[in-house]
């Protein structure tokens, strides 16, 4: 990246950053709703722990992972609404006006999504660990839980970002949240894989890959370190990142009508 | 690469869509340098069409454009260097300040921390935002909106400067001052303007040529002057005070000239048999005709584009489809 490319990819970034700043209402749900949705799980579902073979006696710790997955679901919207906004006031017809290369605008569109994932990863780990969730893993745990939630939140702020600049309405990215909250439903995010009774639920949560996002996560949080369960989540969610930003890179030079 | 040079130059220009119409339907068009062109015409004409397809942002359906010097669809990251445009919709950001938008077009056109400041703080100032600067576009009224987006335009020192409707829908003091800053660009500046708009007397007072595009086709190009010079003599529009005399009023205005449109409880005919406003009375006198209203119109680009096409500019799109948009899917 040269100089003026990386003048660029700065000011797409900051001016993406600002944007979500300016948004309370983007962001504050964004980190309060994965801990409301938290609290009255922890609350509720104490007694799973006393399911023999339950990994953990804090069902707290347990489900701490939850959120950071969530969080992306939000970060997805975020910046899905931010870019379909861009195709629908012709913001992105200004960019394209620009010798600002493709690249470069996703580059800087998507660390918006970093910075939201950013925060919200802090909060989370911050506000569980207060609450009396263990993180087995210690200080350099959460760093990788960090790391490892801001690839997830990369992955799916891309898939929102395809969404918007394929459809080009935010009506079309609010209808993609239902479906990407079912995933995390039918997911590990309640139970572990091999304590889930129902077959087909199960079977649904081995091929879901979101599953194997919260047990690379969780895996911090109940056991320490889990090398293939952190391999699985991080491969899962470098795979997810890696294709969506390149659906995202291939829907961009289509709505720009250049490479 | 080609000298560049400021002009337009346009060759049986297409544009179809596959759900739409045939948008622009081979025009062929030259803009001189530091020249104003108004590209006149009602909604859904195909101003917008040529517009994307001029500055790069919908490829032709066939025929060729070249915009300073190089090929629209060849050359798309030339001409992008060479042009700046303000197209239909402020595209402007409303959690940012105007300030931050000046940054962030100098940013991304390559300046310098200090040359981003200079520039932007002087084309603030030059078009009377600076005491707006520090505060969202998303509190700006709509002419505050519009001219930031004219001074974004110009950020990279634009030899030919795109301006799609510009002025809609502001009053008519924001619509002033924008006209007075373009006619400055000309000018002063030497910068080539290709200027859209359904407004006539927009195009009559800062165009130096005009050309009237109505279903993808241009239907008349000119100076102002010498559009309406063709037209020649004036008309006259009469309103009898009773409807039932419409008749006797049709009967007595078709002896001075032929019918040209006018609102449905009136007459109108263009001066053509000899004749002057006194005959009419005269005549509308003596065929006993009482008159509600009577109306001299001396010829306008509106006449222009009533003669070329059967109908009246305003209004004429709004019993039509909107142009197809950007993202229409190719034919």
């Amino acid at each position: 990246m040269n100089g003026a490319a990386r003048i660029q990819v700065a000011a797409v970034a900051r001016r993406s950053i600002i944007r979500t700043a300016r948004q309370p209402a983007m962001v504050i749900p964004a980190v309060l709703f994965p801990l409301v949705l938290l609290a009255v799980n922890a609350s509720g579902l104490d007694s799973a722990t006393h399911i023999p073979g339950f990994p953990t006696g804090s069902y707290l710790t347990f489900a701490l992972a939850v959120p950071f997955v969530q969080g992306a679901l939000f970060a997805a919207m975020s910046t899905g609404t931010n870019v379909a906004q861009d195709v629908e006031t012709g913001f992105l017809s200004r960019l394209s006006l620009t010798p600002l290369r493709r690249t470069w605008l996703l580059a800087g569109q998507l660390s918006g999504v970093l910075v939201l994932g950013l925060v919200q990863a802090v909060s989370f780990l911050s506000v569980g660990l207060i609450a009396g969730a263990g993180l087995k893993a210690g200080v350099a745990g959460a760093l990788v839980i960090v790391a490892l939630s801001l690839l997830i939140a990369l992955g799916f702020g891309a898939i929102g970002a395809t969404m918007a600049l394929r459809t080009g309405t935010g009506e079309a990215v609010q209808g993609l949240f239902p479906l990407l909250f079912v995933t995390l439903f039918l997911s590990s995010s309640s139970l572990p894989r091999n304590l889930i009774e129902i077959g087909w639920f199960r079977t649904v949560a081995t091929w879901n890959p979101v599953s194997y996002l919260l047990e690379g996560l969780r895996s911090l949080l109940v056991e320490g370190w889990d090398v293939h369960a952190l391999l699985a989540g991080f491969g899962t969610a470098a795979a997810i990142a890696v294709l969506a930003v390149a659906a995202a890179a291939s829907a961009l030079s289509t709505r720009m009508g250049r490479a | 690469m080609m000298p560049a040079s400021n002009s337009i130059e346009v060759e049986r220009l297409t544009r179809k869509f596959k759900k739409g119409p045939l948008a622009v339907d081979g025009i062929d068009l030259t803009v001189a340098p530091g020249e104003i062109y108004g590209f006149l015409g009602p909604n859904g004409a195909g101003k917008s069409t040529t517009v994307l397809m001029l500055t790069t942002l919908l490829p032709p359906t066939s025929g060729t454009a070249r915009v300073g010097g190089f090929d629209v669809a060849r050359e798309s990251a030339q001409v992008r260097t060479t042009i700046g445009a303000a197209l239909q919709e402020a595209a402007l950001d409303p959690f940012l300040t105007g300030r931050e938008h000046m940054t962030l077009q100098g940013s991304l056109h390559g300046f310098a921390r200090q040359e981003r400041r200079s520039r932007g703080n002087e084309l603030l100032e030059r078009v009377g935002l600076t005491e707006a600067a520090d505060r969202r576009v998303g509190g700006y009224s709509g002419g505050m909106k519009r001219r930031l987006d004219l001074a974004l335009a110009l950020v990279h020192r634009p030899s030919i400067l795109f301006l799609d409707e510009p002025t809609t829908g502001l009053d008519i003091q924001s619509r002033t001052a924008l006209w007075d800053e373009v006619a400055q660009l000309a000018a002063r500046d030497g910068v080539t303007i290709f200027l859209t708009t359904q407004y006539l007397e927009e195009a009559d007072v800062l165009a130096d040529r005009v050309g009237i595009i109505d279903h993808g086709h241009i239907v008349a190009e000119g100076t102002p002057r010498e559009l309406k010079a063709e037209i020649g003599r004036p008309a006259v529009e009469v309103e009898p005070r009773s409807p039932g005399d419409l008749g006797a009023l049709e009967g007595v205005l078709a002896r001075f000239g032929s019918r040209v449109p006018a609102s449905d409880r009136a007459v109108a005919v263009r001066f053509e048999n000899g004749g002057d406003l006194t005959d009419v009375v005269r005549a509308l006198d003596d065929a006993g005709v009482k008159i509600a209203h009577l109306q001299l119109h001396e010829p306008t680009l509106d006449d222009v584009f009533i003669t070329k096409t059967g109908r009246r500019l305003e209004g004429a799109g709004d019993e039509e489809d909107e142009e197809a948009p950007a993202e229409a899917v190719p034919a």
